[in-house]
């Protein structure tokens, strides 16, 4: 079981208990997120796993408060933000077609250019 | 007799000392003298490095507790000896990163920035200090440098990387760390080390975060294998408009020093296909496995359609500066000057002023009499701040005798997203507010604090 304990956005998802990280600027939390740190939510039952696909989608219907185009692009994030399924780069977990399993922990991270 | 002979004896020993510490004093002066910097603003050829075979008795004393390392060791020592490291940035990043590279007694450092030092860069860029202000970082952070160790060879770029230059500078340094600030000089940093073959010690800090990579280094990813596309320019925020803590980049760029240091000395580093993130909030260090180097990457992959540099401020749509970049969203009729606003005040003409600015900075200054509604909060129509608004501008209409559309000043920090908020302004006028008449002020309170009133702080 993968623990993952950074609870600063957590939701709790049926039949699957996923934990969601969302590292951006606070700004833009604010907006995509109303900055709520977090949300216990319900995702409805299917009949085949959820893939990342999917779930982008239903949170861009669900968590997403306005500015869409600040999270996502087309059907996969926007460029800048990388996502890491348990502690690694999506790209080596298959990126939308990855099969959400429980205890799973998703990070979205938006990149820094600062110095 | 005895006495008097061992009496000279001590005097002349005593004398021995001052003259032996006299002409140490002398040759370090003479040192720094004949050593002084020459601030480059092109690049030009570098003579190579001079190899060293052993380390010299002062070598051994002042690296005598790292040389103490199984981990670095002589043979660590004089490998580091023999590198150069090219640091992009003299800033929050770059500082203690240069600090910690002359101190362990890096070979060759070029010190590169085009920017001169402001007072509120010393928050966080700690080689500066109060009398370096005007002068250019390059040449500061290298003065502080040569200070620290004076065997380390240090060459100040005062000057501007682009793709006309960055190839033949890059190609004269062994290792190259990325301390910029902004997108469109990530891009090119990243593309010159691909095709010059160089790995590539990364990292920034915004606010409280910071990241770290190692590119384009055995087998792990490169900046484009990882970021193909550059992120919309409007996702991007930088220090100058987001804020950092001073320790923050000050972590970071220590870590890129131990990267560095490790690569040169021959340990290797363990980011090449890792990224470190830093949560300062939480004081949380994330290591996250990234993705191999990509075959289908536009400049390292298998058939690169990036075959040599290219116009990396078009690439990424914004400029490659951490500075705020001014908007021309409204015609010269929807604005007004800073001096215009105070003529308006002085004749007392009813009107509302209002600050769109977050409220962390109307903390740190405003004026008394402006009404704060964050442009966020219009954005988002949040009901108790259009309430505030409606009544406010119900009152002004009641104060103006003759009718007319109340007139509203929107003003923030340098004139930016008081334009956006005119805008939106402009469309709730007459649906979601009664009518009024908004007009921005130009440049924003940083343009106040310049025209109108000099006691006004900037930020
Ligand atoms: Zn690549």
């Amino acid at each position: 079981m993968h623990t993952c304990n950074l609870g600063k956005y957590q939701f709790s998802i049926f039949g699957y208990r996923l934990i969601f990280l969302f590292f951006f600027n606070s700004r833009a939390s604010e907006l995509l997120f109303d900055g709520v740190k977090e949300h216990q939510v319900t995702l409805p039952g299917q009949s085949d796993p959820w893939d990342m696909k999917q779930l982008l989608v239903w949170i861009q219907r669900n968590l997403l408060k306005e500015r869409p185009e600040l999270f996502v692009q087309g059907e996969s994030v926007r460029p800048g933000i990388l996502v890491l399924i348990n502690d690694a780069d999506w790209e080596l977990m298959g990126e939308l077609d990855y099969q959400l399993q429980d205890q799973d922990c998703i990070v979205f991270i938006s990149t820094l250019h600062g110095g | 007799m005895s006495e008097d002979v061992s009496c000279l004896k001590a005097q002349l020993e005593e004398k021995e000392r001052e003259i032996a510490a006299l002409k140490n004093k002398l040759s370090l002066l003479e040192k720094s003298q004949t050593l002084v910097l020459d601030l480059h603003d092109k690049v030009t050829p570098l003579t190579p490095l001079r190899a060293k075979h052993a380390l010299s008795n002062e070598d051994i004393m002042r690296y005598s507790r790292q040389l103490l390392l199984p981990d670095l060791g002589v043979r660590g020592q004089l490998n580091l000896s023999k590198t150069s490291v090219l640091i992009v940035g003299c800033g929050g990043l770059g500082c203690p990163l240069a600090q910690y590279l002359a101190a362990a007694g890096i070979g060759r450092l070029g010190l590169l920035d085009y920017d001169e030092v402001e007072l509120s860069n010393l928050h966080r860029q700690v080689l500066h200090g109060e009398e370096n202000q005007g002068q250019a970082k390059a040449l500061s952070a290298a003065n502080a440098v040569r200070r620290l160790n004076s065997t380390v060879e240090c060459v100040p770029y005062h000057l501007q990387l682009s793709p006309e230059n960055a190839l033949q500078l890059i190609q004269q340094y062994d290792i190259v760390a990325d301390c910029s600030d902004n997108v469109p000089t990530r891009y090119l940093v990243s593309d010159a080390c691909v095709l010059s073959g160089k790995p590539l010690v990364s990292a920034s800090a915004l606010r409280m975060d910071g990241q770290l990579t190692v590119y384009n280094y055995r087998g792990g990813p490169c900046y484009r294998c990882l970021y193909p596309a550059p992120p919309p320019p409007e996702t991007v925020t930088n220090c100058s408009d987001g804020g950092v803590l001073g320790v923050v980049p000050g972590i970071m760029g220590c870590f890129q020093a131990l990267e560095v240091i490790k690569i040169a000395s021959g340990q290797g580093s363990s980011f090449g296909q890792q990224l470190l993130m830093f949560d300062a909030q939480d004081a949380r260090f994330r290591s996250i496995k990234l993705r191999p180097r990509q075959a289908g990457c536009a400049v390292c992959g298998e058939e690169p359609s990036v075959t040599q540099l290219v116009d990396y401020e078009a690439f990424c749509g914004s400029a490659a500066t951490d500075k705020c970049q001014r908007l021309h969203l409204l015609s010269r009729d929807q604005r007004i000057t800073a001096q215009d606003y105070k003529s308006i005040l002085d004749d007392a003409g009813p009107h509302l002023l209002l600050d769109v600015r977050p409220l962390v900075e109307v903390d740190i200054c405003h004026l008394p009499f402006s009404l704060n509604i964050p442009l966020s909060s219009l954005e988002e129509r949040k009901s108790e701040h259009l309430q505030l608004l409606r009544e406010r501008v119900g009152q002004l209409k009641r104060q103006m005798a003759g009718g007319g559309r109340p007139p509203v000043y929107v003003i923030c920090k340098q004139g930016n997203d008081s334009q956006k908020a005119v805008q939106l302004l402009e469309k709730m006028s007459g649906s979601e507010l009664d009518h009024v008449t908004v007009k921005d002020i130009s440049g924003g309170l940083m343009a106040w604090a310049r025209t109108v009133d000099p006691t006004f702080p900037q930020y």
